[in-house]
């Protein structure tokens, strides 16, 4: 495309495009005031100048598509000026997590033992978003296998927080959520073991969901802990994630745990939300997660959104839900339980890194040598505490009390519902730390997911959405909103409300680049 | 290697005055469904290495099984044909360990709660009493893929320059059929070890779930015997043995290891719990590579795949469909044939019930189409060195050729010419009479005057025929045979002897 067409009449400039939510951007490309390729072309370039270098930029990207994305953006254009786009959404730029195949990009995890594999098939997820026109950009950071909170234990280094770019923007999405966050792209796909998506949605300020387990497909997600990963949005608002949320959602033959029941309503959802009216809902906070561990900023902030929340109408009470203090070392026995033996194909037999294959060595040697070469020492931990849990002689004392731990919690979780239309909590105890900061101590880190583990376990819908800034430093806090098995809509319908009575004010959508800039 | 070295240095006769052997067998059966268990990839036996895999049945990263319903089905089927009861609600379990050509170094299996459980089958023994064998479960599973050995000399992983790895097989569906342990058979032990594994064949066979073909791995026995003096309760140390191809290595197995316990037990030693190879040629068994470490499988439940919950009208309609037990047709067979007891078991020794079945529901009267299956077509197998269902001759055309005998088309001699021809891939049987042109002369015409002709070139003969000593017919009959080269009905030619010298 010329630059004459790109500078007609009504065209807006890359910075305006890059700051658009999805839902405008959509309405904008699909009434033809601007191509998908422009805003394309605008993501690119923001993604050129704010994502490198890997040492100091946001460092969102393992692997970028640009001619991928603006062949894909031309396709979608087409497709507009026939008069039939292929979904609400076609044309619009979307970011992928690295842990879900794609069969024209590299596939790596963020682990050097799949370093430049291709997968030979697209995740579901990834099929629909093609299927439904959206314009894939490339792959996004993660913790190695998404096993962490903070994307420090990438194999290719960390991404960076937007709001400071010497901060975490969490994990294991931190790539996801610092694209979104930074302007790199309007949406992004992330997957939720125990706070993936919403932890770093937190912490960068952007909306994250983890939808029901089961109500999006997880074939093509490399698999972490198969009963708690769920893929789900990363988006700048309630609306924007609900739209994505309806392209990846529904039953899918290939994953056998994905269920049968209709995608909950989000997009009507959150539309009927933003019209403001909480009148008749019946809110929840977990007495739970509040006191000692949690920064007062964060507490303050969501103080705030309680009120918030009551001044909407909803009927805001207290609730217990005592087994949830099980949830972190009950996720921390079973994820890496399931991890232990999901991570056992990674054996230099067919695919990806092979290391002492020089004749010298025996099969079970290059294993061992390609295993120790290519996993972290996150995952190498993981695969350690998750074959004990499941040995012989600990299995009922660590697996077994961890599954009866998880049972208290669902019906901690059933109890809590029977009350309350939705609970509420902050997402993750503290705003981003700084890069570093907790790398050596596995524990301290650990509790970044404290608040968003038990949806895990359960099952059931949570998201987070930005609720303000902490008053102690100035960064992003998330207000999580819990909703019962297959009622994401409800949890949608109450962050659409808040999102509308919170305003703007919560600080820029995409931050000033300040530690980038002041480097130049 | 010779046989005094490696013979097992107590008969079964022996063993059995001081000790019981107690047996454990274990069947694994390949399922013949259409697909593979978790993935659409064809389940086909021989096809070019790598050809039928997917991400799913490699296992690539990613990728989740997807549970093939005609495989439960079949797991259903099998245990209510072994009077087992079928779990309400069962899973799979993963159970870990790291093999090259297993894709997720762990296979998807069942573990506490098989789909189908506590049963047992009615075994037929030589001496035509039954063994009742107790089934403990039979359960799902995935095959593995296939490692082959490049280089070294035994074709084992030892000595080998390097291994290929071919995944065709890896996602088979697996049926794993575990029997309660076998206590009290004595010296029957082999024999009844035998039996089941040739009464399970044949009920599996029944079903139509799996070719059931020992010599190609669709079914395959791992065979555990311990032994236990005669006057304790507590069994002793087992040992499995594997690679057991045949229904005749089963017996053999078991015998040799019988043997062998009891020659380490009476010399004062212990015997060693393994895994032993059973060697064909020897009829011996040697101990596999020791385990270095503890197996331990980690089984846990299997988080990609929900519970299994088949439902009572299901299974029911299942247990309606089931076909007639194989030991409940040879009962009504043997009624309907007027069989003796001898007849019925050479017909089920010779796998030839099945076809006769088969070639009297395709015409032909029992006893002819016993007859053909039990003398001359087994003849032809031997000679051919194949087993009688592998001959290259259907039932259909078996019967075929019965008709055109009944008929009169075909004396019995020229019927085995036809016979010869189908098996030589000549066509169907009456193709292969026209094409050798093998029909009787039925032409009265013809007949006579052959008939004339002999009398002319035998005058005396005729003389004597003619002065009331028929029994002389029988050389005219002779030569009137030979010069239609045997396609004349003799009974026919005699009756036209007898005529044409009245």
């Amino acid at each position: 495309m010329s630059d004459t067409q790109r500078s007609g009449a009504g065209a807006a400039s890359g910075s305006e495009l890059i700051s658009l939510d999805a839902a405008e951007l959509a309405r904008r490309i699909h009434a033809r005031e601007v191509s998908s390729v422009d805003v394309t072309r605008a993501h690119l370039e923001r993604i050129e100048a704010v994502d490198g270098p890997a040492e100091s930029g946001v460092h969102a990207f393992l692997h970028l598509d640009a001619e991928g994305a603006l062949a894909a953006a031309e396709a979608a254009d087409r497709a507009i000026a026939d008069g039939a786009p292929a979904s609400p959404l076609a044309g619009v730029p979307v970011a992928l997590k690295d842990n879900l195949t794609t069969t024209d990009m590299p596939t790596t995890a963020a682990s050097r033992i799949l370093e430049g594999w291709r997968p030979p098939y697209d995740a579901t997820v990834v099929a629909r978003l093609r299927a439904a026109g959206l314009v894939p950009l490339g792959k996004t950071n993660l913790d190695e296998f998404a096993m962490g909170s903070s994307t420090e234990n990438s194999a290719f280094g960390p991404s960076r927080n937007p709001w400071d770019l010497t901060r975490i923007p969490g994990g294991s999405g931190g790539g996801s959520s610092s694209a979104v966050a930074a302007g790199e792209s309007p949406l992004a796909l992330g997957s939720d073991t125990g706070g993936s998506i919403r932890q770093p949605g937190a912490v960068t300020g952007t909306v994250g969901v983890k939808p029901t387990y089961g109500t999006v497909s997880r074939y093509g997600l490399i698999a972490f802990s198969s009963s708690l990963d769920q893929i789900g949005p990363c988006a700048r608002s309630v609306l924007d994630a609900a739209l994505l949320h309806e392209v990846i959602g529904g039953q899918d033959a290939n994953d056998q745990t994905s269920v049968s029941a209709p995608l909950p309503p989000v997009v009507e959802a959150a539309q009927a939300g933003a019209r403001g009216d909480l009148s008749g809902v019946r809110i929840g906070i977990v007495t739970e997660f509040s006191g000692e561990g949690y920064q007062p900023g964060v507490l303050g902030a969501f103080t705030d959104a309680v009120r918030t929340l009551g001044e909407l109408g909803a009927e805001v009470v207290e609730v217990s839900c005592p087994s949830f203090t099980y949830a972190l070392p009950a996720y921390y026995l079973i994820a890496p339980s399931e991890a232990s033996s999901n991570l056992a194909r990674f054996d230099a037999m067919r695919y990806g890194l092979r290391v002492g294959d020089d004749g010298e060595h025996a099969a079970d040697e290059v294993m061992s040598l390609t295993r120790e070469a290519g996993f972290g020492a996150e995952v190498k931990r993981r695969i350690m505490i998750g074959t004990h849990a499941l040995s012989a002689g600990s299995y009922d004392a660590l697996y077994g009390k961890a599954q009866k731990a998880r049972t208290l919690i669902v019906r901690d979780f059933t109890a809590a519902f029977e009350t309350c239309d939705v609970l509420i909590s902050p997402t993750t105890p503290t705003t981003a730390f700084p890069i570093g900061e907790r790398a050596d101590d596995p524990l301290a880190m650990y509790l970044a997911d404290l608040c968003t583990i038990p949806s895990n376990l359960a099952g059931n819908a949570a998201l987070s959405v930005p609720c303000g800034l902490s008053a102690d430093d100035g960064l992003p806090v998330g207000l999580q909103i819990m909703a019962p098995a297959l009622a994401d809509d409800r949890a949608y319908r109450v962050a659409a409300a808040y999102e509308v009575a919170r305003g703007p004010g919560a600080g820029p959508r995409i931050p000033e680049l300040r530690a980038l800039e002041t480097t130049r | 290697m010779t046989a005094t070295i490696d013979a097992a240095p107590y008969t079964v006769e022996e063993v059995c005055e001081r000790f019981d052997p107690v047996m454990g067998l274990e069947v694994h059966v390949e399922l013949n469904t259409a697909t593979k268990m978790f993935c659409g990839c064809a389940n086909a036996f021989g096809a070019e290495p790598n050809t039928n895999i997917c991400p799913v049945c490699l296992g690539l990263p990613g990728s989740l099984p997807r549970l093939n319903g005609t495989a439960v089905e079949s797991a259903i089927k099998i245990g209510l044909a072994l009077n087992c009861q079928v779990r309400e609600r069962s899973g799979f379990a993963r159970k870990n360990y790291f093999y090259p050509d297993m894709p997720k170094n762990f296979q998807i299996s069942q573990y506490e709660d098989p789909i189908v459980f506590d049963g047992y089958l009615d075994v037929p023994l030589d001496d035509g009493t039954t063994w009742r064998v107790e089934i403990e479960r039979a359960h799902m599973e995935e095959d593995t893929g296939k490692s082959l050995h490049i280089g070294g000399a035994t074709g084992r992983i030892h000595g080998a320059d390097h291994s290929l790895l071919d995944y065709n097989r890896a996602g088979v569906p697996l049926i794993e059929i575990v029997t309660k342990p076998i206590v009290g058979a004595g010296v029957r032990a082999p024999e009844v070890a035998r039996a089941y594994v040739t009464a399970l064949r044949d009920v599996l066979r029944g079903l139509g779930v799996s070719d059931v073909r020992m010599d190609q791995g669709s079914m395959r026995c791992d065979a555990n015997v311990s032994l236990k003096p005669k006057d304790t309760e507590a069994f002793g140390t087992r040992t499995e043995t594997k690679n057991v191809n045949s229904l005749r290595s089963v017996e053999r197995a078991v015998r040799y290891e019988m043997g062998r316990h009891a020659g380490v037990l009476l010399s004062g030693g212990t015997v060693t719990q393994e895994t032993r190879h059973f060697d064909e040629q020897s009829g011996t068994t040697s101990a596999g590579r020791p385990k270095e470490t503890f197996a331990d499988y980690r089984f846990f439940p299997e988080p990609d795949l929900p519970p299994l919950e088949p439902s009572r009208d299901w299974v029911e309609t299942l247990r309606a469909g089931l076909p007639e037990r194989p030991w409940e047709r040879r009962a009504r067979i043997q009624t309907d044939w007027g069989l003796s007891d001898e007849e019925l078991r050479d017909l089920v020794n010779a796998d030839a019930l099945d076809l006769v079945a088969d070639t009297v529901d395709a015409g032909a009267p029992p006893e002819a189409a016993r007859s053909w299956w039990v003398s001359y077509l087994a003849q032809q197998a031997n000679t051919a060195g194949v087993t009688l269902p592998e001959l290259a001759i259907t039932p259909a055309q078996v019967a075929r050729v019965v008709a055109l005998v009944a008929d009169g088309t075909l004396t019995n001699k020229l019927a085995r010419q036809v016979v010869d021809g189908v098996l030589a891939g000549e066509g169907e049987p009456d193709e292969v009479v026209t094409g050798r042109g093998l029909a009787v002369v039925s032409d009265e015409s013809a007949l006579t005057a052959a008939v004339d002709e002999a009398l002319a070139a035998q005058p005396d003969i005729a003389e004597k025929i003619r002065a009331g000593k028929t029994k002389a017919a029988g050389a005219i009959v002779g030569a009137v045979m030979k010069a239609t080269r045997g396609q004349a009905d003799a009974a026919r030619v005699q009756e036209l002897v007898l005529e044409r010298c009245r």
